[in-house]
């Protein structure tokens, strides 16, 4: 099913895709409609233009594919499916996702993959093919991020990375670290990206973006994880 | 000093009768002066009025504004406003008589008016909101001046004193209305002025009340919300809005009105027929702060029709008559057979269920 | 070196009461008694115990009691006791000083300032066992236009909106917090009363989905067990942007709470820190309320009431008018004396104001801007009695959460302890020997008697004050008057003084 969506308004839209029965839709004309596919599964929605915030919020399942970029809080508390951005993502994508992933083919914004959590089966998975803004992974307290620094090799994060990290773990592709990380998470250098799910996200990356694997699999990463799975413990007193 | 009513809530027992020919055949003031004064110990002496609708057939086009000014002041200050929003068609002293015990009646004067088109237009309203916020306006700014009338082909007549006095002094003898309502005043306090009588009205509603409501901020709260100012804080001030708001400016029926101020219990409202049921449980969540609790026996008068009500509880005393095309409402029964001996039929409306009088065409 | 604190409590114990029965050590999770077998007698070790009364209610023989200890510091009313234990304690630690409930300093309490009107005379009482007294309600938004369909009938436009039995809720208290039977018993008192409780933010155990059309659920920023199915179970989602026991800040709990079960309900796992940030990430100015509001409309299909509940603090009424025209059908206020299973003691102490004050100056502001009728309000953060709820109601509050006085009922005394996680009434506690200390049967009764008590006192108050609706006592102020008030406190509250006539 095709949608024309260009002067339509984001209720109507969003109206339109849950009552539709069809599995794949296609959105034409995307112009800043909010919360498109908020709370669905089982839908392969691809949209061309420029959707609004809050991109599959609370999506349970399915795929949507954007060709173009992506604004704010994409997939925000998100547990199941997959978000494909072929161009860049805003502030805070992925806030407090449980479950799914989120390829990003350019840059992620400010605040991407707080509060990203883990649990059982649900494991999130944000994988960001040039730089994130800073607060990368504030909070993250479990799933994968990956940032692989496609256009460059130089500060590929921002700064305040992994603020408050008390789970999870972060993959960033770069020689040198050159962010400042707080006391909270550690930092390990690997020589080339290891087998598991770090690796198959990637793969799954250049398979997405028709990138060479190599080149992504054979480089340098840094993997931080937290210090500790109580970061604050020791900061009260009982009174 | 003495507080003026408006600056201090002044709760009142009351006295209240209605008639109305639904054929349309006009009836002095006279009969009303005897219906109430029957009931003259429901009064104090301190508040008495009179509605007469039908009673400006020369006129019926235009808007009667009825004034009291206290000074020349507040004249000169009304009627310059008034002539930069409407085109005066008549303007004259309202004639009264003396009468002895009927004293401090401020200055009372009569204009029919219509909205200046061009005046009109710009402010993007229909034409009767149009001349309620000039009413307000009136009533809110000018120092010393107070519009107590503003509908079209009515008139409503008050003061200080015994009603029957009150319509003396009128010369209500003189006018022919088809419908009438009255209203004998017991208040707590002296309202100091005769703005505090009743019918209080808007445009060509009017509204007499006996009973105290024990809704009232609550309502007057709400209400005010909607740009109605409750300047008199009377009860009868407050239902009048109320009124005016459901009916006017929602839309609402009569019905569908009393539905909302007077709503059925929701135990009433379960037992009820699945339609009534939807629609009266409607109605109260979509206005449940216009819910007025409290005794409260209301007779309504608008261009047409009368509509007596009772509070749900059925708080206070209220009876309906009929006599071949008349029909009458009062507080107590000798009111009625006071004028109309010889009744087809008398009975008193369930509390919260409104009995509607109208003209047959 | 550690300075010893001396304990603020004694245990006292009559020995010729104490039949060595040792209820009081087996009921202790802070293992204030022990039998001494050489001496065949039962020993307090005072410094261990929190006041929460639970060996003294249990006790078979009655031969115990707290009291306050008489040992003293040197009178000082500036450097209280209290001040100085708190400094030994910061500077044997170094942490941030953490305590639980409501704040308990000498703030005062309007509730207890303010009057409630009768009638005489010009209007009658109404006698609420013999005549109809309506306490039921509906919260949600009743902007709307009146509409007909074609045959002329008023078609139904207003937005999804919560009923209710009488003005109360269950405010937010997540499971982690308290416990399952706590939970439990909320969840089927709320049920039976035709009311709501509060999921709090830690998501919703699946054994509860069955309570859905009672529970609202909360969206918090940690967004814990927050999915698709935990937002569509639930009559209504509440968004939490603050709480007033702690305005301004996040929250916390230990990883050590984080058992099995709340691991599951919450979707973390089990024994890591579950950490709320100060502010939801996705929200930096109110637009992107708006937009929290509005996913969660989308992802609910516009079928549920979306509540909005921040704490009381100094700028509220703009922050309400705000949240008033974002969307959101409810706004909950939280006021500074609220309740909390953990805050920072300074943060509870000295951070927002009084829910008085803040209700009143909600109110008042959304009738002045002509949009009171796009929200209904909730007001909560110490609610104590009907009382309050009736004086919350004619300042403005379209209903009350209640969240300490539900504890109480379920055996709470107030020590103030839940941050340590060792509650011997099995309410605030996770430890599986405590928990099934508190029998949901129990507790749910209790709290059906409580509010069924509280609504025939409501209907008592409204009775007296001739009012038969409890919409038409909403904010009814001219109902309440006040003593012992500053000309700026009755402004604010918009009531006269006491005396003073209509």
């Amino acid at each position: 099913m095709r949608i024309d969506a260009a002067e339509m308004d984001f209720q109507k839209l969003n109206e339109r895709i849950r009552q539709s029965r069809v599995q794949e839709i296609k959105i034409a004309g995307c112009i800043g409609q909010r919360y498109i596919a908020a709370g669905l599964s089982g839908r392969d929605i691809t949209i061309q233009g420029t959707p609004g915030n809050a991109l599959g919020a609370y999506l349970s399942g399915g795929r949507i594919l954007v060709d173009g970029n992506v604004q704010e809080a994409t997939g925000d508390t998100m547990n199941g499916g997959e978000i494909i951005v072929k161009g860049s993502a805003g502030d805070a994508t992925g806030y407090a996702m449980r479950g799914g992933e989120i390829f990003i083919y350019g840059d992620a914004g400010y605040r991407c993959g707080i509060h990203m959590k883990a649990y059982k089966e649900n494991s999130p998975s944000i994988v960001i093919g040039g730089r994130a803004g800073s607060f990368l992974g504030e909070y993250q307290a479990g799933g994968t991020i990956v940032v692989l620094g496609k256009d460059s090799q130089s500060t590929i994060v921002g700064n305040f990375c992994g603020t408050g990290m008390h789970g999870g773990e972060m993959y960033l592709r770069c020689d040198d670290l050159k962010a400042k990380l707080p006391a909270q998470v550690k930092a390990e250098k690997l020589a080339s990206l290891p087998q598991g799910k770090a690796r198959s996200l990637v793969e799954r990356w250049c398979e997405l973006f028709g990138e060479n694997k190599d080149k992504y699999f054979h480089a340098s990463y840094y993997r931080l994880t937290p210090n500790s799975e109580n970061p604050y413990k020791q900061m009260y007193t009982a009174n | 000093m003495l507080l003026r009513e408006g600056q201090f809530r002044n709760p009142s027992g009351c006295a209240i009768t209605g008639v109305i020919d639904r054929s349309g055949k006009g009836m002095s003031g006279e009969e009303m002066i005897e219906s109430i004064s029957v009931m003259h110990d429901r009064s104090n002496g301190l508040g008495g009025g009179f509605a007469g609708y039908g009673i400006y057939p020369h006129y019926k086009d235009f808007y009667a504004f009825h004034l009291f000014y206290d000074g020349g002041a507040a004249q000169e200050n009304t009627e310059a406003f008034i002539k930069r929003h409407f085109e005066i068609v008549y303007a004259s002293e309202i004639q009264t008589r003396k009468i002895s015990s009927v004293t401090d009646e401020p200055l009372i004067y009569r204009y029919f008016l219509a909205p200046l088109p061009r005046k009109l237009a710009n402010s993007h309203l229909d034409e009767k909101e149009y001349v309620a916020r000039c009413v307000n306006r009136i009533n809110v700014e000018i120092k010393g001046a107070y519009v107590f009338s503003s509908g079209k082909n009515m008139g409503i007549f008050k003061g200080v004193g015994y009603p029957e006095e009150i319509g003396r002094f009128y010369r209500l003898e003189e006018y022919e209305g088809y419908a009438w309502t009255c209203h004998g005043r017991y208040p707590t306090n002296t309202p100091g002025w005769w703005g505090g009588a009743h019918p209080f009205g808007l445009l060509d509603y009017s509204v007499v009340h006996n009973g105290e409501i024990s809704s009232y901020d609550a309502n007057r709260r709400y209400i005010e919300m909607f740009g109605y100012k409750c300047t008199l804080q009377t009860d009868t001030e407050v239902i009048t809005y109320i009124l005016d708001y459901l009916l006017r400016r929602q839309g609402l029926t009569l019905t569908e009105a009393a539905k909302t101020i007077a709503a059925s219990f929701w135990t009433t409202i379960a037992e009820k027929d699945p339609a009534t049921r939807e629609q009266e449980t409607l109605l109260r969540r979509m206005y449940p702060s216009l819910l007025i609790t409290g005794p409260f026996s209301i007779i309504f008068g608008y261009e047409g029709g009368l509509m007596a009500l009772n509070d749900r509880l059925k708080l206070r005393s209220m009876v309906c008559a009929e006599k071949g095309a008349k029909a009458y409402i009062a507080s107590e029964e000798s009111a009625i057979r006071k004028i109309e001996p010889a009744l087809d039929r008398v009975w008193a409306p369930a509390g919260g269920e409104p009995v509607i009088f109208e003209l047959y065409q | 070196m550690e300075m010893y604190i001396p304990s603020e409590y004694e245990v006292i114990r009559d020995d010729k009461k104490c039949n060595v029965c040792r209820v009081c050590e087996r009921q202790c999770a802070n293992a204030v008694h022990s039998y001494d077998a050489k001496l065949g007698k039962m020993l307090a070790d005072s410094a261990k115990c929190v006041n929460c009364h639970r060996c003294v209610c249990l006790c078979p023989t009655h031969a115990l009691k707290i009291v306050k200890s008489d040992d003293i510091y040197k009178a000082d009313a500036n450097w209280t006791a209290q001040t100085i234990n708190e400094v030994y304690k910061q500077a044997n630690s170094g942490g941030v000083l953490l305590s639980s409930m409501g704040n308990p300093q000498p703030l005062p309490v309007f509730w207890d300032k303010i009057l409630v009107n009768a009638s005489q005379v010009t209007n009658p009482p109404i006698d609420p066992l013999r005549e109809p007294m309506e306490t039921q309600l509906y919260l949600g938004k009743r902007r709307t236009k009146a509409e007909r369909d074609v045959n002329g009938r008023l078609k139904d436009t207003l937005a999804p909106q919560l009923r209710l039995n009488m003005p109360i809720l269950f405010s937010a208290m997540s499971y982690g917090s308290i416990s399952y039977n706590a939970h439990e018993s909320l969840a089927r008192a709320a049920e039976e009363l035709g009311i709501y409780y509060n999921t709090g933010e830690g998501g919703l155990h699946k054994d509860f989905y069955k309570y859905g059309k009672n529970t609202i659920v909360q969206v918090a920023s940690g967004r814990f067990g927050v999915f698709k199915e935990y937002l569509e179970s639930a009559a209504a989602i509440e968004i939490k942007m603050g709480q007033g026991a702690k305005p301004g800040i996040g929250g916390h709990l230990p990883g050590a709470k984080i058992t099995e079960d709340v691991s599951l309900t919450r979707m973390i796992p089990r024994g890591v820190d579950a950490i709320s940030p100060a502010p939801h990430h996705d929200i930096y100015s109110i637009e992107d309320l708006r937009q929290l509001v509005y996913s969660l409309k989308e992802a609910t299909e516009y079928k549920k009431p979306i509540l909005v509940k921040i704490a009381a603090v100094h700028n509220v009424a703009a922050i309400a008018s705000g949240i008033a025209r974002s969307g959101a059908d409810i706004i909950a206020i939280d006021g500074c004396r609220g309740g909390t299973g953990a805050a920072p003691t300074r943060i509870r102490d000295n951070v927002g104001i009084p829910i008085e004050l803040a209700l009143a100056e909600v109110d008042q502001r959304l009738r002045e801007e002509g949009i009171r009728d796009e929200v209904s309000l909730i007001a909560g953060g110490s609610v104590r009695s009907s009382s309050d709820v009736v004086k919350a109601i004619a300042l403005g509050a379209d209903a009350c959460y209640i969240g300490t006085a539900a504890l109480l009922a379920l055996g709470c005394h107030l020590c103030r302890s839940c941050h340590q996680g060792n509650c011997n009434w099995g309410i605030a506690t996770q430890k599986p020997e405590l928990v099934k200390r508190l029998d949901p049967d129990v507790g749910a009764q209790r709290l059906v008697n409580l509010l069924t008590a509280w609504n025939h006192e409501i209907q008592e108050m409204m009775g007296g004050m001739g009012i038969n609706s409890i919409e038409a006592l909403r904010g009814n102020r001219l109902m309440l008057r006040g003593v012992g008030l500053t000309d700026t406190e009755l402004k604010i509250l918009g009531i006269k003084y006491a005396g003073e006539s209509l």
